[in-house]
Formats: C-alpha cells, sequence, structure tokens
C-alpha cells in the first residue's frame, strides 16, 4: 500500500475550494480594517488559518513544493522594516512617529484614513506569514531526536 | 457584580492549574486561561448596559458606545499571549524531545 | 525628539538582521554593533544634554489622552544609558562566546529586540506600553535564556516563561483595575487621580508589586531567577542580572510608587522588609552554591534587596544610594558574568570545585574578576563601596539601626561568598592547559572596560559631579507634583 501524506481525499477537495475562499475573506477583512471590525491582525489570523488548512490537508511535503518558506521568512521582515519606515516618514513629514501624512479622505470609503490601510495590510502580511511559520517551525521539529539524559 | 467574581474565580482556576499540574502542556493551558480571564476582566470593566458596540458607521444612530480602549488593549494583550503560548509550546517540544516526558516530576536537573 | 530612536533603531536593527543575514554570520554581528555603538552615543548626549529638564514626545502628533507619549526625564536617561552600556559591551563579548556555542543571526536579532524592550520600558509614560515593550522584552529573553540548547536550558526557560506570564497577567489584571478607576493610561493622569481613591490604590499597588516584584526577583518572588540567569549564555545572563531586572522591575517600582502612587508608607514599609529579607536569605543560600553562576544569580538578588531597602527607606539620600547602586550593580554584576563566561569558555566548567589556579592561565579574568569582586563586597575604594556606604549611612540618619545592620552583614556576607570564588577559582593547586588566547579580544575588551568603570565611577559622588549627574534622577524620583506638572503642562 502507497502511503500516502495528508488527510483523505474528501478533506483535500474541500480544501481546496475552500482554502481561496478563505484568503479572500481575510484579505477584505485586512482591507477594510478602518471601516469593520477586524484589521490587520484579525485579518492576518484568517490567513494564516488558511495555510494551515492547506498544510494539515496535505501535508509537509506539498507545501515545501507549494510555498517558498525563504521567501516567506523575507516577506515577513519586509513587511516589518516597511512598518517601521512608515513610522519614520510620519517623523520626517509631520514629526510624530506614526504620524499620518497622507489625506484622510472622506469617511467611510475603501480609500481614506490615510496611513491607516497601508498599516494594516502590511500588519495582515506580517501575522499571515508569521503565524503560518510559527506552526511550520514547530511541525519542524522531530519529537525523538535529540535526546538527552 | 456577580460577573467579576465569576471572572475572579476563572483566574483562580488558572492559577491553580499553573500551580498544580505536572504536565507542561496542562500548565500551558492552564496560563493560557489566567490570561483569558483578565482580558474579560478589562472587557467587563468597558461594559456599559444598553451599549453598542463601538464602531462608527454610516447608518447608526447616535447611541451609548461601551468603551473602545480596554477592547483595543485586550487585542493587544491577545497578540501578546499568542506569543508566549507559542514560545512556551516551543519549548514544551524541545523539552519532551530531551527528556522524553511531559512530566515536570522527571524534569528536574536543575536543583531550587 | 531623540528618544524614538532609542526603539526604532534596535527593531530596525532586527528586522535587517532577520532580513538580510541569514546566510552571513558578519553581516548580523555588523549591523548590531553599529546600532548598538550609535544608541550609546545617543544615549550619552541625551544624558549630557537633559540638565534636568523633562521633555514629552507624543508619538503619531495627538494630544497626550489620546496618544503614546515617551517621557524623556532624567531618570529614564539614567536608565538607557544603563542599558547601552551594558548591552554594547554584553554585544563585544557575544562575538566570540557565541560563536563557541552556534553563531546565529537569531541570536542577534532577539539581543536587539530585548535592548527594543528594555528602552521602551523606561522610556514611555504610558502604563499600557510599558506592559508592551514589557512582554517584547521578556520574550526575547525567553528565548535568549534557552538559546544554547540544552536540557537544562530549556527547563530554565520554561520555568522562567511560565512565572513570567502569572506576573504579567497580575499586571494586566492591575492596568484594568487602574484604568477603571482613573479612565486614562499616561502615567501622570493616574498620578493625579489615583491617589485620592486609598482603597483602589492598595489594590492596584498590591497586584504591581507582586507582578513587578516577580520581575525583579524580589525575595518570596525570586524562585525563576537562579535558574534562568545561571542557564543562559553569558552576555546575556549579564544583560539579564545587569539591566533587564532593573529595567522591568526596580525601574517600574519606582516609576509607580514614586511618581505615580506618591511613595504611601505602607508600601515603603514593605520595601523595607522584602529588601532586608531579599539581603540576607539571598546572600545565606549564594554561599552554599558551587555553581558559579548560580552563586552570581543569588548574589544578583541580594544586591537588589539593597536597592529596594534604599527605596523604602525614601529620604533623599537613600535614594541618591539606591540610583547610584542600581548603576554600579548593573556593571560589576555584568563584569563578573563575563569572567564567569570566559572561565566557562576555556575550561568548559561552571563548578568551582573543579576549577583553580586559573590566575596564572587566565591573567585578564583573574585581575577584572578581582576588581569585580571587590567592588561587589563593597570595599574601597570601588564604586560599590560608595553605593553601599551610602544606603548604610542613610539606614543610620533615618533611624532604622536594625536595617543597617542588616546591611552590614549583608555586605560582609557578599565579601564571604565572593572570596569563596576567588579561593576555588583562580587559586589552589589544580594545573590547565589553556591559554588566555582561546578567549576573543572582544571579550578582554568588555571585561577590561567595565572594570576600568568600576575603578572610576566612585568621582561620580564628587559634589560637582554628582549635582550636574545624580541630583536630578533623585530630584525627579522625590518630586511626585512636579512630574505631572512636567509632562502634563508641556502638552
Amino acid at each position: 500500500m502507497k502511503s500516502q501524506e495528508g488527510m483523505t481525499i474528501i478533506v483535500k477537495t474541500v480544501t481546496r475550494i475552500s482554502v481561496w475562499l478563505i484568503f479572500v475573506y481575510g484579505i477584505y477583512i485586512i482591507f477594510h480594517g478602518h471601516l469593520t471590525p477586524g484589521g490587520g491582525f484579525g485579518g492576518g489570523v484568517i490567513i494564516a488559518l488558511g495555510f494551515l488548512n492547506v498544510f494539515l490537508a496535505y501535508g509537509k511535503e506539498y507545501i515545501k513544493k507549494w510555498l517558498n518558506i525563504g521567501l516567506l521568512h523575507d516577506l515577513e521582515a519586509t513587511s516589518a522594516i516597511l512598518f517601521v519606515g512608515i513610522g519614520i516618514i510620519g517623523i520626517a513629514m509631520t514629526g510624530g512617529f506614526l504620524a499620518n501624512f497622507l489625506s484622510k479622505g472622506t469617511l467611510f470609503r475603501l480609500f481614506s484614513a490615510g496611513t491607516i490601510p497601508l498599516l494594516n495590510i502590511l500588519i495582515g502580511a506580517k501575522v499571515g506569514v508569521a503565524l503560518f511559520l510559527v506552526v511550520w517551525s514547530l511541525s519542524l521539529f522531530h519529537i525523538d531526536e535529540g535526546g538527552e539524559q | 457584580m456577580i460577573l467579576y467574581i465569576l471572572c475572579f474565580i476563572l483566574l483562580l482556576v488558572g492559577l491553580y492549574g499553573v500551580l498544580t499540574k505536572k504536565d507542561l502542556i496542562k500548565i500551558i493551558l492552564s496560563l493560557s486561561i489566567m490570561g483569558y480571564a483578565a482580558n474579560l476582566f478589562l472587557i467587563l470593566f468597558a461594559y456599559k448596559n444598553d451599549a453598542i458596540f463601538p464602531i462608527l458607521s454610516e447608518s447608526a444612530v447616535q447611541e451609548a458606545m461601551v468603551d473602545p480602549l480596554p477592547q483595543a488593549l485586550v487585542l493587544t494583550s491577545i497578540v501578546i499571549e499568542l506569543g508566549i503560548t507559542a514560545m512556551l509550546v516551543a519549548l514544551a517540544v524541545r523539552l519532551y524531545q530531551k527528556y522524553k516526558t511531559f512530566d515536570i516530576t522527571k524534569i528536574r536537573s536543575l536543583s531550587g | 525628539m531623540i528618544l524614538p530612536y532609542f526603539i526604532i533603531i534596535p527593531l530596525l536593527a532586527a528586522f535587517l538582521i532577520t532580513l538580510f543575514s541569514r546566510e552571513k554570520d558578519y553581516w548580523s554581528i555588523t549591523v548590531s554593533t553599529i546600532a548598538s555603538a550609535t544608541m550609546l552615543v545617543l544615549s550619552i548626549v541625551c544624558f549630557i544634554t537633559l540638565k534636568g529638564e523633562t521633555f514629552i514626545y507624543n508619538l503619531s502628533g495627538w494630544k497626550i489622552p489620546f496618544t503614546i507619549c515617551l517621557v524623556r526625564d532624567s531618570l529614564s536617561c539614567f536608565m538607557i544609558v544603563i542599558i547601552q552600556l551594558i548591552s554594547f559591551t554584553s554585544l563585544l563579548f557575544s562575538v566570540n562566546y557565541i560563536r563557541h556555542i552556534s553563531s546565529s543571526w537569531k541570536y542577534y536579532s532577539l539581543f536587539m529586540f530585548l535592548v527594543a524592550g528594555m528602552n521602551g520600558v523606561v522610556s514611555t509614560g504610558d502604563i499600557f506600553n510599558l506592559f508592551v515593550f514589557m512582554e517584547i522584552a521578556l520574550f526575547a529573553a525567553y528565548a535568549l535564556v534557552s538559546y544554547g540548547g540544552k536540557a537544562f536550558e530549556f527547563e530554565a526557560a520554561f520555568k522562567y516563561a511560565v512565572i513570567g506570564s502569572i506576573s504579567s497577567t497580575l499586571i494586566l489584571v492591575g492596568i484594568g483595575i487602574t484604568y477603571s478607576a482613573t479612565s486614562s493610561l499616561t502615567l501622570a493622569h493616574i498620578a493625579q487621580v489615583l491617589p485620592q481613591k486609598p482603597d483602589i490604590l492598595v489594590w492596584v499597588g498590591v497586584l504591581f508589586l507582586v507582578g513587578f516584584g516577580i520581575k525583579a526577583a524580589i525575595m518570596p518572588f525570586h524562585a525563576w531567577l537562579p535558574d534562568a540567569h545561571s542557564s543562559a549564555p553569558a552576555p546575556i545572563s549579564s544583560m539579564l542580572s545587569g539591566v533587564l531586572i532593573k529595567a522591568l522591575g526596580i525601574y517600574v517600582l519606582i516609576r509607580l510608587f514614586f511618581n505615580v502612587f506618591g511613595a504611601p508608607p505602607v508600601f515603603m514599609n514593605i520595601f523595607m522588609v522584602l529588601g532586608a529579607a531579599s539581603i540576607i536569605i539571598a546572600s545565606f543560600l549564594a554561599i552554599g552554591q558551587w555553581d558559579m553562576k548560580r552563586l552570581l544569580a543569588y548574589s544578583s538578588i541580594s544586591q537588589i534587596g539593597f536597592i529596594l531597602l534604599a527605596l523604602g527607606i525614601s529620604t533623599k539620600l537613600a535614594i541618591l544610594g539606591a540610583v547610584f547602586h542600581i548603576f554600579n550593580h548593573a556593571i560589576f554584576k555584568s563584569l563578573l558574568f563575563y569572567n564567569a563566561g570566559s572561565i566557562e569558555m576555556a575550561i568548559g566548567t561552571r563548578d568551582l570545585r573543579e576549577m583553580g589556579n586559573l590566575k596564572s592561565v587566565l591573567p585578564v579574568t583573574y585581575s577584572t574578576s578581582l576588581i569585580g569582586t571587590l567592588s561587589v563586597s563593597g570595599l574601597p575604594p570601588f564604586n560599590g563601596f560608595f553605593s553601599k556606604l551610602i544606603i548604610i549611612v542613610a539606614c543610620v540618619q533615618a533611624g532604622y539601626i536594625t536595617y543597617a545592620t542588616i546591611a552590614i552583614i549583608g555586605s560582609l556576607l557578599t565579601l564571604a561568598y565572593f572570596l569563596k570564588v576567588q579561593r576555588y577559582a583562580f587559586h589552589g593547586d589544580k594545573l590547565f592547559d589553556v591559554s588566555e588566547k582561546s578567549i576573543g579580544g572582544g571579550m578582554k575588551f568588555a571585561m577590561l572596560f567595565l572594570a576600568l568603570l568600576c575603578v572610576v565611577t566612585g568621582v561620580l559622588l564628587i559634589p560637582a559631579l554628582r549635582q550636574s549627574m545624580l541630583d536630578p534622577i533623585v530630584d525627579t524620583i522625590f518630586n511626585k507634583t512636579e512630574y505631572i506638572k512636567l509632562v502634563l503642562g508641556s502638552l
């Protein structure tokens, strides 16, 4: 019998369809962070759960082929640096760290609220990737290795 | 008032778990319970009777809102707890690698 | 407007290290050393140009009730100088030391987070922001304690993380109660409102005392410290013992109980009792230790006891002693941990019974550790002598003869257990085939630099220097109304 990674075909099929919906929903939550409940962290968690869904259904090897883990590490660090960068631009433009330097727009529009949507997107990317990488790193520990005593 | 007392009991349940349980994973869970009790405390402080959620929307009539600041604090503290829990889980996994057990009475190479 | 950079620079350095140096070791060393050196220079500039004034920096351009403010007064600048000083030497020490465990960008990245967290804690003027920065620093500390990858390191880190999380939860509940009583998180606002509600003040005070007492490892709450501080890599031990317990524990206790609560007498009495208990019990526990770093860790608890005792007396002289002892303890305890680290690196053990006659093979380590020992035991003319003398004199002046006696006994016990270290580690008849070439130049420089500081910082007590350096800090701690006025006045 061929040993197959991941769960059964039913779970795989459902995951294949639903994971994109999960991603879209997470992105929606991130982009409407300044208007509705949610925001960068909530949406990021949803995106991370989407990744984890694939991870659980398809297994470790598939994830290695599907995603470039090194790139995800880079993305995580980059979004953090950009976050600090926006803060520093705030100092340069208006004198306060993370101060708003864009037009605030009209209330209740998607593109409004100055830098807040940008920051939400960066937080979303950071959280979504970081949370997935935490579970990924935990799964890399081999429980039987490296015993002492 | 009863809510505050229940919340305090939840905190004590968590503390009891941390202090008496012998399993690493149960200790981590108890810490989470303690954290949630603290978060619940903050939310309760912000609560007002007959108030709505603190989100400005186009159609809503102006009503009394609950205090949004503790909710922001709770969000932050949830993120922190997430990080700490992940850290603790990683440490527990590594401890299991080294000692082959989750039982803290058997993990004692450091005394005192 | 210099203050936010103490948080921005280390954070930026940490993220740059994670982004660019996953393969290249030297890049992470370069980035973190440059960041740390820059901050050291900036912090000294910041301290010298302050001249006893207070500056407020509002984040994100909002006004104070709606934003987080950073407060730059002499106390926070003083703590920032200590943090940068110890972190810079610690980084120099790490370059060689960590290479011998496992060199990795993760270490430097976490180190920068640790520095960022501590800088944030000492510079913020907002109680919840303080909590967040504290958690950043603690998170990095948990990870760094377990960095060596041995079984007992994970055990120590787990214990530290569990106890730290309990204390953080208590602090969070305390913050919640504070907010519900005062409707504000800015420390200056809390300072205005809270003392008028004595029943709430007691609750909040007890929660904060226990919570930050655990971070400061005061005696009944000290259980995690000997494990965590002895298991961590030596430069991290010196960061933890030298500055972390002060930035997260003592500094916050000073800020909250003096500037915000206005030094309520009941808590001052508790401070004195806990401080005296820490001095005596930790000294006795330290005498019985054979693990060198564990002995140093217990010694840290005892020295924290001196600081707490002096804070509890809360006369001007006693506060001066406490502030000076914070500075001195950071220097000589870091120095002694570096010595322990270099011995461990040279002969591979921390057990005093397996050492002996190291003074001939490790001359730099021997001479600097002698200076550290004399300094921590309070012998003239080293800096530890002056701060302990001030504390004891302040005890006698305030009429607490018992506490003065306890402090003198504690000081003698300190001498006793450090003579034990000297006797077993550096004298004796064992022979080791090692030479000081095995420890690198950065480590030697760090040790020599701190030893030099041990000798010369006694000059801070010369009246002219004292008036410009230490007295503003004492005034900041004492003048509660002044703090409120300055923070809220400069809106």
